[in-house]
């Protein structure tokens, strides 16, 4: 019996509920942390970015529409999902991280995971918390009800590759949001990974859509794009965050980006209801009281 | 006349109608060049001429039991100027609308480049009574119609009474008059190729001006491969008679890639100059926003919104 032929996976994007490659054509190298070759993932085109924003509008409807409890529980089963390959996350997080040891990488699956069980929580609570009945003076009901933006882009933080990943998608999901990621650049792996459980967990088509490749070359498209309501910039260097901010200024998109606090990954201070808020819009309704 | 009988032998050799030659249609070659024609990248400059010549060659369509004359005029407004902010976007090619809607529409475009359509004859099954179709016709014309849109009796025809088929159509073409005659051959209904091709012969020799593919009103409607046989029918029928007849794509356009595929079937297959409205036309109501979309992209550098688009 000879040795079997390696079956390698191809890590391809997450574009309205299916694997696609780019539309380019194109991929590139990922190394990991002893620059050796992991995979080949690709590389993305701004034609992709367009598919995955179209996606993600023709999501949001729905997935707002959904019952908070219902994308509670989605969000929980994405956790399930995750604790089931759990192994493959670990791997993947040990490979790509420099100096990272087996404790470290099980240490941040399992946080990634809890943080979706945390947030699955907080689906039916938010809107209380954050909303509630306004004093007005007037014989009227006045209440304020925060409402999903809509499509956010997101730019991923580079590494660790899973946690912060999860610390940022969770909160714009739950709200009811769509989301377009651009998976970090260096480390792209378990972003797929976690694309592939996010496609096992009833997560609706189109609701999370992953890219790889180049940031230089996606994220001016994705904040330029019309129909992206928010950005979350964590993951870009300065230089690409202030010509994104920019290009976002002129379809008044609203820009967000992890404050030095939310980038304590592992900490509870990167889990928090008012990170659902920067992704939502408060609505206020006026109703008159009946006798 | 007489070998309009000869159409009915199952073979192709003696295929033909009113002395045209019906060749065989050899279906996989056909699919196959068609999807070879629909892998053409357009860029930049040519993709802007292309955006732009698909609106020219547009006919907007709204044919719905829920049309209203208010509808119809917004409608209108946007034929003569697509992009209310951007001017520079050329008119369509024609408004198409159910006859009672015809005078709406005919106000509504006196004194513009747009012509009014109408579908008529007992649009879509054409089933109705001949006597009912032909005054249909007569009538849309007579309240201002530029253009009629009827269908072809594919009763008739599938069950092989092209006789009949052809003088129905023979008929609406006198009851037209000046006005253009288009033939709906409903390809979704024809079942095969050689039908299509068939088909397209026999309308075209019985007068149409145009033929087009569908109603809009099935499942299946306009395809790449069906593009390509009319149009080589369309071709052939120019090689052996000399007379040039348009083609109207309809049914399923929805974005500005199909459109410039079909743009370069019809280039490929018949020429540049079947590229003009007089002979090209691509029938849609939501194609508008997506070409409208893509020029502005083209125009701003940014990806647009579909919220940001006229609903009709």
């Amino acid at each position: 019996m000879s040795d079997r032929l390696a079956v390698n996976k191809t890590y391809k994007q997450f574009i309205g509920g299916a694997f696609e490659r780019s539309e380019s054509g194109r991929s590139y190298p990922v190394v990991g942390a002893e620059d050796q070759l992991l995979a080949h993932a690709v590389q993305g085109s701004r034609k992709d970015v367009r598919d995955a924003v179209a996606a993600a509008r023709s999501a949001q409807e729905g997935w707002a529409g959904r019952t908070a409890y219902n994308r509670g529980q989605i969000l929980y089963r994405v956790a399930e999902v995750m604790e089931s390959r759990r192994d493959e996350f670990c791997a993947e997080v040990l490979r790509a991280g420099e100096g990272c040891t087996e404790a470290d990488a099980s240490e941040e699956t399992a946080a990634a995971i809890d943080r979706w069980v945390w947030y699955a929580g907080w689906a039916d609570k938010f809107a209380t918390v954050l909303g509630g009945a306004n004093p007005v003076a007037g014989p009227y009901f006045n209440l304020s009800v925060p409402e999903p933006v809509g499509v956010v882009g997101m730019v991923a933080p580079d590494e660790p590759p899973l946690l912060p990943l999860v610390s940022r998608l969770a909160p714009v999901i739950v709200s009811g949001n769509t989301a377009v990621v651009l998976a970090s650049e260096r480390c792209p792996l378990a972003a797929v990974t976690l694309a592939e459980t996010l496609a096992l967990s009833d997560v609706p088509s189109g609701v999370v859509n992953i890219l790889t490749g180049h940031q230089d070359e996606l994220v001016p498209p994705l904040a330029g794009h019309v129909a992206v309501d928010s950005l979350d910039l964590t993951g870009c260097d300065a230089e690409l965050a202030a010509e994104a901010a920019r290009q976002a200024a002129a379809t008044i998109t609203r820009v967000v980006s992890a404050s030095p606090a939310e980038r304590q990954w592992a900490v509870e201070a990167a889990q928090s209801p008012y990170l659902i808020d920067a992704f939502c819009e408060t609505k206020t309704v006026w109703h008159p009281k009946g006798r | 006349m007489t070998d309009l009988l000869a159409i009915e032998t199952p073979t192709g050799a003696a295929d033909a109608v009113a002395g045209v030659r019906i060749t065989p249609v050899d279906a996989v070659g056909l699919e196959q060049r068609a999807a070879a024609l629909c892998t053409r990248s357009i860029k930049t400059s040519s993709k802007a001429a292309a955006l732009d010549l698909a609106i020219r060659v547009m006919d907007l369509t709204t044919l719905e039991g829920a049309d209203t004359p208010e509808r119809v005029e917004a409608l209108c407004t946007r034929a003569r100027h697509p992009d209310a902010v951007d001017w520079s976007v050329p008119s369509v090619a024609a408004v198409c609308v159910y006859p009672e809607l015809v005078p709406v529409a005919a106000e509504a475009l006196a004194h513009s480049a747009v012509a009014v359509a109408s579908v008529a004859g007992g649009f879509p099954a054409g089933l109705a009574p001949l006597e009912a179709r032909l005054a249909e016709v007569a009538w849309a014309v007579a309240a201002g119609a530029d253009e009629v849109d009827i269908v072809l009796n594919r009763s008739a025809f599938l069950s092989g009474r092209y006789q009949k088929a052809y003088d129905e159509i023979a008929g609406a073409k006198q009851a037209c008059g000046s006005a253009h005659l288009k033939v709906i051959l409903e390809t979704g209904e024809l079942g095969s190729y050689d039908q299509i091709r068939r088909a397209s012969m026999l309308a075209m020799v019985a007068g149409a001006d145009f033929i087009k593919t569908s109603t809009g009103k099935i499942g299946t409607s306009a395809t790449p491969a069906v593009a390509l046989c009319m149009a080589e029918a369309i071709r052939d029928m120019a090689e052996q008679t000399g007379r040039s007849v348009g083609l109207k794509l309809a049914g399923g356009i929805r974005t500005a890639k199909q459109a410039w595929h079909y743009l370069v079937i019809v280039g490929e297959t018949l020429g540049p100059g079947w590229l003009t409205p007089e002979r090209f036309r691509l029938g849609a109501s939501s194609l508008l926003n997506d070409v409208l979309m893509q020029r502005a992209k083209l125009r701003d550098g940014r990806y647009q919104r579909r919220e940001d688009y006229s609903v009709d």
